[in-house]
């Protein structure tokens, strides 16, 4: 049986119509041509609701046993990281399926509308071999992408890109996880939350009141800060007073990120939602592409960060939020008032968490209620690697952890990069527990 | 508003196998957290790993009780792996190893690269492994009706899984009663309060934590099994959200107690369903539609366990001085 | 009860008063242990034996390295450097667990009594050779209750011994300080060791529990156990300690009988350092520039013993 690991990973992926079963089936492709792996499509329809996801080959299909209208709907969220889809307007998409027959949905990827074609969406059962094979255009060199799973320059290239916006984004939330783990010794389990309050507001300022993207993301971003404010003030201050212990704090923050989770569905559902409807336009910077969103949100990002480095470094307040994160004992005997470091840093941490949350959701070209929960760990990986409670380690560890998830994508299966990821976080911990920049103490 | 029936539904829950199933995970957490200390954040890693083990082991041809004993194997091969690196670091390591670890387990599990193995993210349907337990049911087929409940003998949510799940609880709350109330239990208490103090006292820390973290595991793993046996192995259904709920089970009903665990599930699923009925009975679909009021009843959850966490940290069944959350 | 009248200060009688002197008879001996935090030296001994069935008392001031130095000892905290040997046997890089198995037991300075727990739990935890510690035994009670009978005997001696019994069943927590210190000591005490290590014993303990304290350590000498404790404070150690060793700066700086340490200069400067010859009560000696440096001493002071505590854990 277990020899049946290397079996081909197309097997569920295909279906055969009968009499009595109606095929969904098709293609997803990235814009280089590459195979969209491990992307899910939720079907909603006579036969019930349906979920599937789309084989190392980027293909799906899944047999109907109903006749009728099905609604097909691509959870942006498991695009490949940059990817997104051309004509948005069209997911979900309505497509009607006889039994004893195959239907196909396109769902392309990658170019503006007017672009060459080089995402491809291929009807299932009738074509067999989709037509993405011989894309040209955006992607100026022909070398690679090609194949499957092929290592070339491109690729790497492509990849490397890739990962650098992924951790700089990261460092963004995991920064504000990092702060707050140092100052007060939590593992805030909520910290994702923070990130997906931040990517969810500026799709309700944008999408629901219709204000321009810059105006809410910096509402999201304020609120975002606001509510990390407001949360120590009610909960985290008030439990330290109680002498609350540690480990109590850290289920109190699990509770906390169930309870935000389910509000956020309650609101405004399961589904993913897009902060930016129109599709980005790309950029070619030699053999890399990449949105000018992606572009315009790590410029942002780094020069947020900077300017978070240059707080803790060159400035009073920020001296001393380094040495409460140093020795809390410490600082507090030299005259710094504890609580109010403590209080800024959830300030800080939130407000970062959240421009994080609204940039990865233009970057991830949709956000959804559990965005910031799916990020959690690898922003824990990410601290953890830079040495627990080091703003700067989180920095380092968040772009490693960046590049990890998305080179990953050269030899495994892309949706198990996070799995690479996570496995770094262990290795590093049986390793080297303190962290690349971390120090000995504290440990064991 | 029909009472009968929301009453008959809500004390169903009280019996099911997934309540079974939550209990015996909840009584795994309890030997790690409860009797230890350990901040095991990954329970539904052993669960589903639990559960592959047996269903794949099965599918390939294995008994019932070749395919309990692979669902162990992983469990301990798991447990050995997570507690080797983080059994000598702080706790939240632990914490933090144990939901990376299970999350590996629940991608890998669902990638399709090992489609042929675990069905990818659809999963492992039920009637691919559930035959060989079935058949092992000295029940005659047919239903069988007991007061408000009835359920089929054999089929999938059958008395049967009620019958062995339930057995398989009470055996495993004997052996916490027991080892509660043994010299190896004092160790782990000691543990739990003070390593450093065991440490001097000549005690392998190190070796009792390991056994901890194997023994809660193993159970863990058996309650994946009994979980999936009415339902399909559905990597997606076991993932961070269940070892939430274990948690709030466990504390819910008492870290440290040997009925906690069961009290703490049954409690815990017969209110969700009585949130779901009664909500469904009384709210109009234009305040909240019905999926609204599922998420209102996590939410519910949610802030139970944050407010029992703060205010009532040994849950129902346990005894405030005896507190078991570390105060540290 | 005179210091000089016991068989251990008399077998203490020709040994030379330098620091690293030979013992007659060592159940430790202790070579060229260092250990840095940082670029600071906590500890960096070169030559320290312990005689056997003496009570010798390591003094010295705070931050001088002596409970430090204990950890290392005793497994709970690594060396960079060094090697020593407990009953001829080297106990370098063994773990505390089996540091203890080998029959060197310590209690600590901030009591580790097992607050909820009760005192007999407490006291049972200490003791050696439990079947029932077992996993798979500990499923059967009656493979090691008979072992347990004993050691319930055995605990409810001692708890006698240091007046815990009415406190039998009382959660350790509810005790007062010196009361747990007691029950420290006595859980030491389950497993019969040969040589038990007293960080602070009297630290905290209210002065009618110090004398009590103070002729339980003596009692233990009697019986023929090795006692090597750590102490601040001279006053008690010059009643009990039949040899002390002053540590300061992490380094051994005098060894002798407690009325020769007393008097040696070394050891007074060390406890005073550089003001002990100012008298700080004359106000007018406070200048702003003094009062900055004896405040920047005791930060620095706090560093140490903060970074030694965090290793520890």
């Amino acid at each position: 049986m277990l020899v049946s690991v290397a079996a081909p990973a197309g097997a569920s992926t295909a279906c055969a119509p009968t009499p009595e079963t109606g095929c969904l089936s098709g293609t997803i492709k990235t814009a280089a041509g590459a195979p969209a792996v491990g992307v899910t499509l939720d079907i909603a329809g006579p036969a019930g609701p349906l979920s599937v996801v789309t084989g190392s080959d980027g293909r799906w299909a899944t047999p109907v046993t109903a006749a009728g209208q099905y609604t097909i709907t691509l959870d942006a969220t498991t695009l490949p990281a940059g990817e997104a889809l051309r004509d948005p307007g069209n997911n979900p998409r309505t497509v009607s399926v006889d039994l004893g027959s195959s239907k196909g949905a396109l769902f392309p990827l990658g170019a503006t509308a007017g672009g060459a074609g080089g995402a491809t969406g291929a009807t299932g059962g009738a074509t067999a071999s989709p037509a993405g094979g011989s894309e040209a255009g955006l992607d100026t060199p022909a070398t690679g992408f090609s194949t499957e799973g092929g290592v070339s320059w491109g690729r790497v290239a492509q990849q490397t890109i890739a990962g650098l916006v992924f951790g700089t984004l990261l460092a963004l939330a995991s920064v504000g996880l990092s702060l707050i783990f140092g100052t007060t010794g939590l593992s805030n389990f909520a910290h994702g939350e923070q990130v997906t309050l931040g990517g969810i507001l500026a799709y309700v300022f944008t999408q629901k009141l219709g204000l321009p993207l810059l105006l809410s993301g910096t509402f999201a971003v304020l609120i975002g800060a606001g509510s990390g404010w407001l949360q120590d003030a009610g909960i985290w201050h008030p439990l330290r007073k109680r002498r609350v212990g540690m480990t109590q704090q850290l289920i109190v923050t699990i509770g906390l990120a169930i309870t935000l989770q389910y509000v956020f569905q309650f609101f405004l559902g399961g589904s993913s939602l897009r902060i930016v409807l129109s599709n980005p336009a790309t950029v070619n910077i030699g053999p890399v592409f990449i949105t000018q969103q992606s572009l315009i949100s790590v410029g942002i990002a780094a020069v947020v960060l900077v300017s978070v480095s240059y707080f803790l470094i060159a400035t009073r307040v920020g001296r001393a939020t380094r040495a409460v994160s140093d020795n809390a004992a410490l600082a507090a005997a030299s005259g710094i008032t504890v609580d109010r470091i403590i209080r800024l840093v959830w300030t800080l941490g939130a407000g970062l968490a959240a421009l994080g949350g609204v940039l990865m959701g233009l970057y991830l070209n949709a956000t959804s209620w559990n965005m910031g929960a799916t990020l959690l760990l690898l922003m824990f990986a990410a601290v953890t690697l830079g040495g627990l409670g080091t703003a700067f380690g989180a920095l380092v560890g968040s772009i490693v952890i960046g590049l990890v998830v998305e080179l990953s994508n050269l030899v495994i299966p892309s949706d198990m990069r996070y799995a690479g990821a996570l496995a770094i976080l262990i290795l590093v911990l049986l390793l080297r527990p303190q962290g690349i920049l971390g120090r000995a103490e504290r440990i064991g | 508003m029909d009472w009968t029936r929301i009453f008959s539904n809500v004390a169903g829950e009280l019996i099911a196998p997934t309540t079974a199933a939550y209990a015996l995970a909840a009584v795994g957490l309890n030997v790690h957290f409860g009797l230890t200390g350990l901040l095991n954040f990954g329970q539904a890693g052993f669960m589903l790993l639990g559960a592959y083990g047996f269903a794949i082991s099965t599918i390939a041809g294995f008994p019932v009780w070749g395919a309990t004993l692979v669902a162990i194997a992983c469990s301990v091969v798991f447990a050995l792996i997570l507690g080797i690196p983080t059994l000598k670091l702080r706790g939240d390591y632990l914490a933090i190893v144990t939901i990376a670890a299970a999350e590996i387990v629940r991608i890998v599990g669902r990638s399709t690269a090992l489609t042929g193995l675990t069905g990818a993210s659809s999963g492992l349907r039920g009637d691919s492994y559930k035959k060989t337990f079935t058949d092992l049911s000295p029940l005659p087929d047919g239903t069988t009706s007991l007061g408000p409940f009835s359920y089929s003998n054999n089929a999938s949510n059958s008395w049967w899984i009620r019958i062995v799940g339930w057995a398989v609880v009470l055996l495993a709350c004997w052996l916490v009663w027991r080892l509660l109330n043994s010299p190896w239990g004092r160790v782990l208490k000691g543990i739990r309060e003070d390593e450093d103090a065991v440490r001097s006292l000549g005690k392998n820390v190190y070796g009792y934590k390991m056994q901890a973290l194997v023994l809660g595991g193993v159970i863990g793993a058996l309650a994946g099994v009994i979980y999936v046996m009415p339902r399909a192995v559905q990597p997606d259904s076991m993932g961070r959200p269940m070892t939430f709920w274990v948690w709030t089970i466990l504390l819910l009903g008492g870290a440290a107690t040997v009925f906690g665990p069961v009290l703490g599930s049954m409690l815990f699923w017969a209110a969700l369903m009585l949130i779901k009925t009664v909500g469904r009975d009384l709210i109009p679909s234009t305040v909240m539609r019905a999926e609204q009021i599922e998420q209102f009843g996590w939410i519910v959850v949610g802030v139970t366990l944050m407010l029992l966490v703060i205010f009532r940290p040994q849950g129902i069944l346990g005894d405030p001085k005896e507190l078991a959350i570390n105060v540290r | 009860m005179s210091a000089d009248l016991t068989a251990a200060a008399t077998a203490l009688a020709d040994v030379p008063h330098v620091p690293g002197s030979p013992k007659p008879d060592p159940i430790l001996v202790a070579d060229d242990v260092t250990r840095r935090f940082g670029g600071m030296t906590a500890v960096d001994v070169g030559h320290l034996e312990v005689q056997r069935g003496a009570i010798t008392a390591l003094i010295g001031p705070n931050g001088a390295g002596k409970t430090t130095l204990f950890n290392l000892l005793t497994g709970f905290d690594q060396p960079n450097s060094g090697t020593w040997s407990f009953e001829g046997r080297s106990l370098g890089g063994v773990a505390a667990a089996r540091v203890a198995r080998a029959g060197m037991v310590r209690t600590f300075q901030l009591t580790k009594a097992l607050s909820r727990m009760t005192v007999i739990e407490n006291m049972l935890l200490g003791g050696s050779a439990q079947p029932g510690e077992q996993l798979w035994r500990a499923l059967v009670p009656g493979l090691w209750r008979s072992r347990e009978d004993e050691l319930v005997i055995k605990a409810e001696e001692l708890l006698e011994r240091f007046s815990l019994l009415d406190k039998r069943e009382d959660f350790a927590g509810s005790l007062s300080g010196g009361q747990r210190k007691l029950l420290e000591m006595a859980r030491a005490l389950m497993s019969d060791p040969t040589m038990v290590m007293l960080d602070e014993p009297m630290a905290g303990v209210n002065p009618a529990l110090t004398q009590s304290l103070l002729g339980h350590i003596q009692a233990l000498r009697d019986d023929g156990t090795t006692v090597l404790f750590v102490e601040h404070d001279m006053h008690m150690v010059r009643h009990i300690s039949d040899w002390v060793a002053v540590m300061a700066e992490g380094r051994l700086v005098a060894e002798g009988p407690p009325a020769t340490v007393m008097a040696d200069p070394a050891v007074i400067d060390a406890y005073l350092g550089a003001h002990h010859d100012t008298d700080l009560g004359d106000d007018a000696l406070l200048t702003d520039e003094v009062a900055h440096e004896l405040e920047a001493e005791a930060l620095a002071e706090a560093k140490v013993r903060a970074s030694a505590e965090e290793e520890v854990r």
